[in-house]
């Protein structure tokens, strides 16, 4: 079983198979990548340099925009992953 | 593999043979579950509508109580009503009729109240018991199935096995004829530009479209940000950061075959073209399997990542989990384990055969978990608030 995976070759986030340490390096798709905190089982991983308000993809599709500079390792959830639908929060009144 | 179960006089197929306990309206509720309890086998719906509605609001309450019984899983009904209420127990008994199976009304005012009423019900709903104790299986075809699709409780597991699977099976009963319904417009946000493109006509793709638009303009006229409530808190515990990423994993239950149109909530699917369908329904499970049900759906397959106990009063639905510690910890209600395709490499289409096998041994009668254990969930999505 692989540590974490692309499902497409367009994604910017892998999907970790199980947890992840800090500090532990895994492979995806022959290019290693090193954790920079702890990512539970099935939470994603940044596999590129993504700035902040650009778009992440997973599926080979937009999952939503960086809330700040994201780097390969890094655990990408909701803290730093905001939804880019159903923003009513964004709308002006 | 024969298919065996009760040919109804309207052509349709059921999979099991039902005595429903109807109540018209959420003051007729309490008393259909007294009158469901002294028949063994009776079941009754815990409906908690049907009064001061106006409009399409009432209509599609009426439409689902219609659908469910006229679902083909239901061998006879027992409608029941207050007397004074938004649904009017003799009306929606006329709505039923044309199926063929036994039909009775009642209303708990015209019996002088509640214990005069539980004992009226029960005496037509025994009469009903022993009608359908007679009632034997005869062969059908899997074009006599309408398969009903949901997942609840998501991870990312689901999007991965589990919901994969789910769409191998839809695909191949699709193509030997039978009916499929995919639900959850919430759970589309993200992905519709996809599935749009397997509509048959411009015309089905832009009222599917028009659906996902409408489910988002909702959450952004409340001012709010759709991820204070979808995804859920459990659903982000498990990995699924937004609603985008939840719903591109939702979207491979619907398989690769093309989809043959979209349904109102609880519309019912037509008898004559049947197929793929998307239906119009909430993310929320409970009243998405009910909106199923109502459409004629006699069979359900429900994928869960953390694991959830869902059944509905009318219809088997088979559990099945991408996650393989889920299908551990939650042994009591789930029937499948998809998991292994993650853990060990198993393929989509191994696991999809044993979920297409699986659908035709409930069909037959094998019990699903959530079948043994008795869980009957029913929640109608309403339109607006009630006055």
């Amino acid at each position: 079983m692989n540590a974490a995976i692309h499902i497409d070759p367009k994604d910017n986030l892998a999907t970790c198979l199980r947890a992840i340490k800090k500090g532990e390096t895994i492979e995806i798709d022959g290019k290693s990548f090193t954790a920079t905190s702890d990512i539970p089982e099935f939470h994603k991983m940044a596999t590129a340099n993504i700035k902040k308000g650009e778009y992440c993809y997973k599926y080979g599709q937009v999952v939503g925009e960086a809330l700040e500079d994201l780097h390969p390792g890094d655990y990408v959830h909701t803290h730093n992953l905001a939804s880019t639908r159903g923003r009513g929060d964004k709308v002006q009144a | 593999m024969k298919l065996m179960g009760y040919r109804r006089e309207n052509g349709t197929f059921g999979l099991r043979n039902y005595l429903l306990i109807l109540p018209t309206s959420v003051c007729a509720t309490n008393t259909a579950e007294k009158i469901a309890a002294q028949i063994p086998g009776a079941v009754s719906i815990p409906n908690q509508h049907g009064c001061c509605q106006i409009g399409s609001d009432l209509e599609q309450v009426e439409r689902t109580l219609e659908g469910f019984g006229k679902n083909a899983n239901v061998g006879a009904v027992l409608v029941i009503g207050l007397g004074c209420d938004g649904i009017q127990a003799n009306e929606l008994a006329d709505r039923l009729r044309p199926t063929g199976k036994p039909v009775e009304d009642m209303t708990i005012q015209a019996c002088g109240g509640t214990l005069k009423a539980i004992a009226k019900g029960a005496e037509i709903a025994a009469k009903m018991a022993a009608h359908l104790s007679d009632e034997v299986k005869s062969e059908g075809q899997l074009s006599d199935l309408i398969l009903g699709m949901e997942c609840g409780g998501s991870d990312p597991t689901s999007g991965l096995a589990a919901n994969p699977v789910i769409g191998y099976a839809s695909d191949k009963l699709v193509a030997a004829g039978a009916g499929s319904i995919i639900s959850e417009t919430t759970e589309v946000i993200g992905a519709e530009k996809i599935l749009a493109k397997r509509f048959k006509t411009d015309a089905q793709r832009d009222k599917f479209l028009g659906m996902v638009k409408h489910c988002e303009d909702r959450a952004i006229q409340m001012g709010e940000d759709l991820r204070t409530g979808q995804p859920t808190p459990g659903n982000k515990a498990g990995g699924l950061s937004t609603i985008e990423e939840k719903s591109l994993g939702c979207m491979y239950k619907a398989g690769t075959a093309e989809f043959s149109g979209s349904l109102d909530y609880a519309e019912p699917m037509p008898q004559d073209n049947k197929g793929l369908y998307f239906m119009d329904t909430p993310g929320q499970d409970i009243e998405s399997i009910t909106g199923m049900a109502a459409a004629g759906a006699n069979i359900m397959i429900f994928s869960t990542g953390r694991g959830t106990p869902t059944g509905s009063p009318i219809a088997p639905v088979i559990k099945i989990t991408g996650n393989a510690e889920t299908f551990v910890n939650m042994h009591d209600n789930i029937d499948l384990n998809a998991g292994t395709i993650i853990t060990k490499g198993d393929k989509i289409a191994d696991i999809g055969e044993k979920a297409y096998q699986m659908i035709l041994d409930v069909a037959n009668g094998q019990k699903t978990k959530a079948e043994i254990v008795g869980h009957r969930d029913f929640g109608i999505y309403k339109i607006t608030g009630t006055f």
